[in-house]
């Protein structure tokens, strides 16, 4: 994004907030509806919240089944590139395991699992693990024919064709699957606490909308969407680091 | 000895290539003959389909010939399978994560050889091919030419016997693609590589080979020779001389194109 680029997002935040305060003001929407901005940023003073609590154990969920995705995500793909039949057998039955509405399978999880932060990463990574292995298997299988042949010409083995040209090029892809997969897992951890938690900011909207504390709600949104934007800014710092900056498109 | 009793640097002397696909059976492409001195140009031009591709993957050893017999060096040049392939395609194939000097670096890479040496080298070719102040750039900033032109110092940067270019200008616009028949007759001249040119331009054909091969599609095979006698060094008048529309014209016929 150029210069300019930066000032029209920034705006167009600024210019939703205020939008969204004046019509509290205009329409005179009562707060247990609709509190403003304002109201809603207030309540991150009472302490009796605990919002540090929630949002760290949200964090965690989050942070912990998105980890545990890419890791799992890239070692099954680089799996099926290396064993063919794997991927012959495998990629079938995930590509239909991920038709699964996952969000549907939250309460069996908690069958299995019982409830707390494991069991909510565990959805959250189940939700977004398969954007990983599908963009990742994508990106490793996607290689220009001829320029196998150029390397196989030199007698280039299985592992530097791996090492030196299929790894690297499929990082584009696991970035695209890493972005989807980021707001995934956000999602995920979010319908983990709703199902069954004791805390976190899921389970604290859903106390709040018993009592119809609506700008608390607000507030607790605030604090998930915070959380999937430090997410998402940490990828596209990394997306940077190794695409972007070398001018390789996605 | 003289030049031209010398054993042929590249020989091939009927060959055929079956691909089978499941249990049917291509002719991709057969009688195929072809001897190549040391240190020679020789193009090979013919229409889509007619088995280019299919002898230049033969040579590199990514299939071997059904029938035939390949030969890759002599006596005083002995040819090491791999280690003596530098192959230039159609799409310059760069890695777009690496700059233009570790692009070039690659097969001394892959080969195993020593790094810094190689380094060396790949600067060297770089300056060569005429991308100097380009060499930390990475390829996405570098027109289709300088691409092309970072290709042809990869293909070196091992110091192989045999260049084997597959269409390597084809994508490339006209005027840049007569720039770079120009630079590649000055590549070759300094690097003193054996070339072997594949093109679907038989003036380029012409202009670049000592020796032309003409392919015929239906069926595919290698049907005629001509040894090319033009003026050298080869310069941009060469192409608006009597003897070079003569050899155009006779190979258009050939192709059944006139
Ligand atoms: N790996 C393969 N398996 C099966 N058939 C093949 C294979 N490679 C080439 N062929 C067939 O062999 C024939 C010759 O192909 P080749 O690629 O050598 O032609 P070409 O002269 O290089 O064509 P072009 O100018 O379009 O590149 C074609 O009919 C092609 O379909
Ligand atoms: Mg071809």
């Amino acid at each position: 994004m150029t210069g300019r680029g930066y000032l029209y997002a920034v705006a167009a935040h600024v210019g939703f907030i205020l939008f969204w305060q004046l019509m509290v003001i205009v329409a005179d929407v009562p707060s247990y509806i609709l509190p403003s901005p304002l109201e809603t940023i207030a309540e991150i003073t009472d302490s009796s919240y605990n919002w540090w609590t929630h949002t760290w154990v949200t964090t965690l969920e989050i942070f912990g089944g998105y980890t545990m995705a890419i890791v799992v995500g890239v070692a099954l793909a680089v799996l099926f590139v290396w064993v063919p039949g794997l991927n012959a057998s495998l990629m079938p039955l995930l590509v239909t395991l991920n038709m699964v509405p996952k969000v549907a399978m939250a309460p069996l999880f908690i069958i299995w699992f019982s409830y707390g932060i494991v069991p909510n990463m565990i959805i959250a990574f189940t939700i977004c693990f398969f954007p990983i292995v599908l963009t990742t298997y994508r990106g490793l299988v996607e290689v220009e024919p001829d320029l196998i042949n150029l390397v196989k010409a030199l007698k280039a083995n299985r592992w530097q064709i791996f090492i030196k040209i299929q790894l690297p090029g499929s990082l584009p892809y696991l970035f695209s699957g890493m972005k989807v997969a980021a707001i995934l897992a956000v999602a995920g951890a979010v319908v983990g606490e709703f199902i069954a938690s004791e805390k976190g900011l899921g389970n604290f909207l859903l106390i709040q909308q018993n009592a119809l504390n609506t700008s608390a709600m607000m507030m607790a949104l605030l604090l998930i969407t915070a959380i999937g934007m430090a997410l998402y800014g940490f990828v596209i710092a990394l997306e940077y680091i190794f695409i972007t900056r070398k001018g390789i498109k996605t | 000895m003289s030049k031209m009793d010398q054993e042929p640097f590249v020989k091939l002397e009927g060959v055929k290539k079956i691909f089978k696909v499941g249990d049917k059976e291509f002719l991709a492409v057969q009688d195929v003959t072809l001897d190549v001195r040391e240190g020679e140009l020789v193009s090979i031009v013919g229409p889509s389909g007619c088995g280019k591709s299919t002898i230049l993957s033969i040579l590199s050893e990514l299939h071997p010939a059904t029938e035939g017999k390949v030969q890759i060096g002599n006596e005083m040049s002995p040819f090491t399978p791999g280690k003596d392939i530098g192959m230039v395609f159609q799409k310059a194939l760069l890695l777009k994560w690496r700059t233009i000097s570790d692009n070039v670096l690659l097969p001394a890479e892959i080969l195993g050889l020593p790094i810094k040496e190689s380094r060396e080298r790949a600067r060297d070719l770089i300056e060569m091919v005429g991308l100097g102040k380009f060499a930390d750039a990475f390829p996405q900033q570098l027109s289709g030419g300088m691409q092309q032109r970072a290709s042809i110092a990869r293909a070196l940067v091992h110091d192989p016997r045999l260049i084997l270019m597959d269409e390597p200008f084809g994508a490339l616009d006209a005027l840049t693609r007569e720039r770079m028949n120009l630079e590649l007759l000055r590549i070759w001249k300094e690097s003193r590589k054996t070339i072997l040119f594949v093109t679907h331009g038989i003036q380029e054909a012409v202009f670049l080979g000592s020796q032309v091969a003409v392919m015929t599609s239906g069926p595919a095979r290698m049907a005629a020779h001509f040894d090319i006698d033009l003026p050298e060094p080869r310069t941009l008048d060469v192409k608006t001389t009597e003897k070079f529309g003569a050899y155009t014209k006779e190979i258009y016929h050939l192709l059944g194109m006139d």
